[in-house]
């Protein structure tokens, strides 16, 4: 086995096979394990994917919502063990692979347009 | 004064530990290096093992290396590296040492060469400060001042200067065991260590430095 194949082995052990694909502009809704006072629980988080990074076991996607008036971005490991769930609420149909412009619009400019050609 | 292991450094990932924390890791492939001499005080006046890595065609060696690496019954070996030891008796000529030698949370030292950048200025080799990129300035990398006038007259040696930079022998210390890999071979190190994927490295347990216990 040479350099690559064995990184990739090591990896692959912990790479998640169930995750849904997921497409810039989609809305999604990621269960993340939080610490509370010695106890775990799930905290769900619900946004737009502004951004996707692949790399392999080091693929992150960058979420955006806005709360309570504040924009709000988290980036997610998506193989991390913390993730629990992954689900696509709705895709959006957008023309650029990183949504950062929607980062200089408010309210209603800030929608994008569903799109129905992509299963949930 | 304790074995440790070549290897060759195989590039770097995350793994994730039982918190769920992405750690980075260095992938090393770590022996199986072959014990190909024994020194002891009698022969050689000092204590010692001798161990080679890197298997190559018999036509790489020339005929003195190939008859050292006879006497052990070893193959061709591109790599030889001794460590001190106050008793080698527990080891015998062509005995494997492989990475389960080390144990997951084992700090360990890593030494290698380092990445070679050529003939590198004052701000990458010795980080000196720039001058400013604007306002007229046209001190932009400059070195500044190396010293006074007339007197002494000259530069002092040890002027840090542009030159060589990397390329020799680093250490990296502490750095700690992630996962042993018996099967393959693989030991994941906690960090970075020296040199490009495909660069030979030794891997030492931690060197214990100053008062114990």
């Amino acid at each position: 086995m040479n350099a690559q194949e064995i990184i990739r082995s090591i990896e692959a052990e912990q790479l998640k096979s169930d995750l849904p694909t997921i497409h810039v502009g989609d809305t999604i809704k990621v269960g993340v394990i939080i610490q509370e006072g010695g106890k775990e629980r799930t905290q769900p988080y619900e946004g737009v994917v502004i951004a996707k990074r692949n790399g392999g076991i080091n693929e992150t996607i960058t979420v955006r919502r806005v709360f309570q008036g504040v924009g709000v971005e988290r980036v997610f490991l998506i193989h991390s063990p913390r993730i629990e769930s992954i689900k696509v609420l709705r895709r959006g149909k957008v023309r650029r692979a990183k949504l950062y412009y929607l980062r200089d619009r408010v309210g209603k400019a800030t929608r994008l347009k569903q799109r129905f050609d992509r299963a949930l | 004064m304790s074995v440790g292991i070549l290897g060759t450094k195989l590039g770097m990932t995350q793994v994730f530990d039982e918190t769920g924390k992405a750690i980075p890791v260095t992938v090393i492939q770590a022996g199986p290096c072959v014990v190909t001499q024994i020194k002891t005080k009698q022969t050689d006046g000092y204590t010692a093992i001798q161990v080679g890595y890197g298997e190559v065609r018999e036509k790489s060696l020339n005929k003195p290396e190939l008859g050292h690496l006879a006497k052990s019954g070893a193959s061709p070996l591109r790599h030889l590296h001794e460590y001190r030891l106050d008793d080698p008796g527990s080891y015998e000529l062509g005995q494997a040492i492989k990475a389960d030698a080390f144990t997951a949370g084992q700090t360990v030292d890593v030494i290698g060469t380092s990445i070679g950048r050529g003939f590198a200025g004052y701000q990458k080799r010795h980080n000196f400060k720039r001058g400013p990129m604007a306002h007229g300035s046209k001190n932009h990398r400059l070195p500044g001042s190396t010293g006074a006038g007339t007197t002494p007259g000259r530069v002092y040696p040890g002027k840090r200067m542009a030159g060589r930079l990397g390329g020799s022998q680093v250490t990296v210390r502490k750095l700690t065991v992630v996962r042993v890999d018996s099967d393959r071979n693989v030991l994941l190190i906690k960090g970075a260590v020296p040199g490009k994927p495909g660069a030979l490295v030794n891997i030492v347990p931690a060197k214990q430095v100053g008062r114990q216990g």
